[in-house]
């Protein structure tokens, strides 16, 4: 079957097959592999993307549902080589270890900021109820998103 | 993990559904959020011929009110239901279970219809429909019915829906005071236990989810309270086959449904 979908600004038709989840559709047809699959069961959070501005985990929808939907990837976030202040935030307060589970936290982290642009520590962490990260202990993640916060103002 | 083969066909209406439901008979599953469907798929627990999707037709996402009930579609996402100002303000109860619900990227596609058709036995939104005595409204071939909420939760995973039908609406009745408080699996965030509580002009009513196979209405609690929140929780599980699993035995499941249940009576005054 054939879908249309919008992914980082750029319009893809594409054949896919009913049993394709987007997360596989992401990485193998598109090569946009910033998109990790940790757990594949929708607990960790890796895979998470934004569709029609909503922060949704890639491997539990299948790419035949997003026809016609609008999709950015981590991927899509720098604009003109500059990076989105949640990366560069990232960066500044060593928000990531092994960086698995970065792109995933960062496209959460947009959903949040956009939902609430000044959240407290306690939003944030509860914000990121759906996402796992096995090195950092969380704290400079929490730390990076209060920092971009701070400078989209 | 890939499912094994279907046939995915998309409904751009209820009616167009149902024809679809009505075609592909037993066969086929309704994909709505597709946040219990495909990751049951995926593990291959569930492998229907023919999914239909129904997670785009716009009648079921709105939220609309009447003089006593909120028109809740049931393809509105958790998320819209914790956000919705009408929710919010008029089954108070009911925002608090959907914000509850798994973490922000699940709430971003699981919907009510969804949730209330899989009856998961630790799903939090049926012990609020229990408790605000909420109707579902079903469509199917042979037409439209409504079901008591108190007749639509049948067993695990199981309700009244019949194989050709589709849940189209919940209209829920709009409480005075009301309070949603669980005990969250510390993984999923399911409901160990999950209390609802609903104040409104006849007195209180509790629904009970996660305790036994089915979420319950707490009838006894009900009876027995007269301002005393402590008494009448001591009745949350009386008559109530406990289950009892590798998060909680049947003994710390029976103390948490009565916390929670004190809990939930005390923050109605
Ligand atoms: C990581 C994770 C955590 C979760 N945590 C919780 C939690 O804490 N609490 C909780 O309550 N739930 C939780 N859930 C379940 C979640 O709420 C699901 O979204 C919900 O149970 C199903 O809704 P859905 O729209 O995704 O349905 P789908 O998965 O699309 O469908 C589920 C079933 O319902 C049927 N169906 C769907 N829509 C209709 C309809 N309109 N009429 C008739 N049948 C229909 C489908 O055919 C299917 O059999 C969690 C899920 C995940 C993945
Ligand atoms: S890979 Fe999707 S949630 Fe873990
Ligand atoms: S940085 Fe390694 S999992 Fe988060």
């Amino acid at each position: 079957m054939q879908i249309k979908v919008k992914v980082n600004g750029k319009e893809h038709i594409s054949d896919v097959t009913p049993m394709q989840s987007l997360a596989a559709y992401l990485r193998e047809e598109l090569q946009l592999t910033g998109t990790h699959i940790g757990c594949d069961t929708s607990s960790c959070g890796s895979c998470t993307i934004i569709v029609n501005g909503k922060a949704v985990k890639s491997c539990t929808l299948l790419a035949a549902q997003v026809d016609g939907d609008e999709i950015t990837t981590i991927e899509g976030l720098a604009q003109n080589g500059e990076m989105h202040p949640l990366q560069s935030a990232f960066k500044e307060n060593h928000g990531l270890q092994c960086g698995f589970c970065t792109p995933g936290m960062i496209m959460t982290a947009v959903n949040l900021l956009e939902d609430n642009p000044k959240p407290s520590e306690e939003e944030i962490r509860h914000g990121l109820e759906g996402n796992f990260c096995r090195c950092t202990g969380y704290h400079n993640i929490v730390k990076s998103i209060q920092h971009a916060a701070d400078s989209m103002k | 993990m890939i499912p094994a083969k279907f046939e995915y066909i998309k409904a751009s209406s209820v009616s167009e559904a149902l024809d679809l439901l009505a075609k592909h008979g037993d066969d086929a599953q309704l994909l709505a959020g597709g946040h219990s469907l495909v990751p049951a798929m995926k593990l291959r627990l569930n492998q229907p011929g023919a999914v239909i999707d129904i997670g785009k037709i716009e009648e079921l996402k709105n939220i609309s009110e009447d003089d006593n009930h909120l028109v809740i579609g049931a393809g509105c996402t958790h998320e819209q239901v914790a956000t919705s100002s009408l929710v919010k303000e008029n089954a108070k109860a009911l925002a608090q279970a959907a914000s509850s619900i798994g973490d922000l990227q699940v709430r971003n596609m699981g919907t009510i219809g969804g949730s209330l058709a899989h009856a998961d036995p630790a799903a939090d939104y049926p012990a609020v429909i229990l408790a605000t005595g909420a109707k579902i409204v079903v469509e199917g071939s042979s037409g439209k019915r409504a079901i008591d909420a108190a007749d639509f939760f049948q067993g695990i995973f199981t309700t009244a829906l019949e194989g050709n039908e589709m849940i189209t609406e919940v209209h829920v009745p709009k409480a005075e005071n009301g309070v949603y408080l669980k005990f969250s699996q510390p993984a999923s965030r399911f409901a160990v236990v999950g209390c609802a509580a609903i104040k409104n002009a006849n007195g209180v009513s509790v629904g009970l989810t996660g305790v036994t196979d089915t979420a319950y209405r707490a009838s006894a609690v009900e009876e027995a309270y007269n301002g005393d929140s402590k008494a009448a929780s001591e009745h949350a599980v009386d008559g109530v086959e406990v289950m009892g699993d590798h998060f909680a035995s049947a003994e710390y499941r029976s103390h948490l449904a009565k916390v929670f249940t004190e809990r939930a009576l005390n923050a109605l005054t």
